[in-house]
């Protein structure tokens, strides 16, 4: 696809507002991780696939100089990418969900070197939801949006999936909003914490 | 060639069998009795009503009393669209798109067949003009409503999955091209099905009835063969258009899915 660059820089939210969240401000910039965290039910999802620009809402977000509604909306997605807590997939091998077929780096998340050939019918839980990290990397995002990457996975595979989530986010240089319950994890990745209570952000930890 | 004239009583035979039928559903419970009479009752009623229309529109003949009848027609097809979906769009757009569809391709087929190929004088001479608009919404509706219906039960069964493929930045058209692709596919398999068991499996209504009233089978096959064609035509044309159309109002101007534009089931 003839695409001009896609857009770069800080994820910036003015007034954005969806459903009982909001007016919310919000600044990440290039390479910095901000954890989100909150009551289940609170609207931390919400907030992610408003930003993504999958639910109407209010106010703006933008990425740098680029405003979200300033570029048809699978623009805006392939930059403003979201990883959503559950993981889909639509067709029968892994491979095809990747571009090209190939699934860059599945080492570094502790995954078989031939398992773009799988068949996403034999995957189990904890692969569908790092194969998803990889998914969504592979299409190199400017902006990554995790809701709850590592939820399912045991200790090693979290502690892969937060090297390699901080790896990117760091050489690619992009702003990545992190939801994740856990203090500790928190505390590994993100430069900042923000909790949601009642209808805005406030800085926790 | 004479016809062989049908009486009353003849019917009521026939009718005798439906409700034997009936009753033998009841006792074996199958809960079908009541609306298999119901069915067999509207077969009777509309039908009676339809000759006596069809007898007086024949009479007069005049473009705007066709015109009349047909667009009826299409405003019965394009209810029944509606009413064979289990999630319909919401509003107009269910019956819009259905209706919009079937006009375009069954009327501009049936036109273009009259005028065309057929070719009575005039060309709306409602003895050709009707029966043919009348297979063609048949089985436009057919494929339409099964398309339609396809469509929008998966887009809403696997919402969460076309809304993963939108945030990994596809198209809303490669999102929802599966969906489509089968959508289009059900709607074109029952014409498709038809044409490869006519003559083998089955003697296609049109001609059979064409052999009774006297028509050599030559000329009745011929009629048949147009038809056919023609249907998979209107239908094809038809089911095409209203997929495409539903599958653009399942998104909005971000590329959304809009799972919202569909009507609720009712419990």
């Amino acid at each position: 696809m003839a695409d001009e660059a896609p857009p770069a820089g800080a994820l910036r939210l003015e007034s954005l507002s969806v459903g009982p969240l909001g007016p919310i401000d919000l600044r990440v910039e290039p390479g910095e991780i901000v954890a989100l965290s909150g009551a289940s039910g609170s609207g931390k999802s919400r907030l992610l696939r408003a930003i993504a620009d999958l639910d109407a809402h209010g106010g703006v977000a933008a990425l740098g100089d680029t405003a979200q509604d300033a570029l048809p909306a699978h623009r805006w997605r392939r930059a403003v990418m979201l990883l959503p807590a559950e993981s889909l997939w639509w067709a029968d091998t892994v491979g095809e969900h990747f571009p090209d077929g190939r699934v860059p780096e599945p080492a570094a998340l502790g995954l078989d070197a031939g398992v773009a050939g799988w068949e996403v019918a034999r995957l189990s839980s904890g692969e569908k939801q790092r194969l998803a990290l990889l998914r969504v990397l592979a299409r190199r995002p400017r902006c990554l949006l995790l809701d709850e990457p590592s939820a399912n996975l045991d200790e090693a595979a979290t502690q892969r999936v937060e090297t390699l989530v901080g790896d990117y986010v760091r050489d690619a240089s992009v702003p990545a909003l992190w939801v994740s319950h856990d203090p500790a994890q928190i505390a590994r990745v993100a430069s900042r914490h923000l909790r949601i209570g009642g209808s805005g952000l406030e800085v926790a930890g | 060639m004479t016809l062989i004239d049908l009486s009353w009583w003849q019917l009521a035979l026939a009718a005798g069998l439906v409700v034997a039928l009936a009753g033998l559903a009841h006792v074996a419970r199958l809960g079908m009795s009541g609306s298999l009479l119901v069915a067999g009752l509207r077969t009777a009623v509309q039908l009676s009503l339809i000759g006596v229309v069809l007898e007086a529109l024949f009479s007069v003949a005049t473009l705007g009393w066709v015109a009349l009848m047909a667009a009826v027609m299409l405003a019965m097809a394009g209810r029944e669209v509606v009413a064979r979906q289990k999630r319909p769009l919401a509003g107009w757009w269910g019956a819009g798109i259905g209706t919009a569809s079937m006009f375009v391709s069954s009327f501009a087929v049936t036109v273009l067949t009259l005028v065309v190929i057929v070719g009575p004088t005039p060309w709306y001479e409602p003895q050709y003009a009707i029966p043919m608009l009348g297979m063609m919404l048949g089985n436009t509706m057919t494929g339409v409503a099964l398309g339609l219906d396809r469509l929008t039960d998966t887009v809403w069964r696997q919402r969460a999955l076309i809304e993963t493929r939108l945030m990994l930045g596809e198209r809303w058209q490669e999102a929802v091209a599966d969906a489509r692709r089968d959508a289009t596919r059900s709607g074109l398999i029952p014409i498709v099905n038809s044409m490869a068991a006519a003559g083998v499996v089955s003697l296609p209504g049109m001609m059979t009835g064409q052999i009774l009233s006297g028509t050599p089978p030559g000329l009745a096959v011929k009629y048949q063969i147009l038809i056919m064609f023609t249907i998979t035509a209107g239908t094809g044309f038809g089911t095409l258009v209203a997929v495409s159309a539903a599958s653009r109002r399942l998104f909005d101007g971000r590329e959304r899915l809009r799972v919202d534009r569909l009507r609720p089931v009712k419990r």
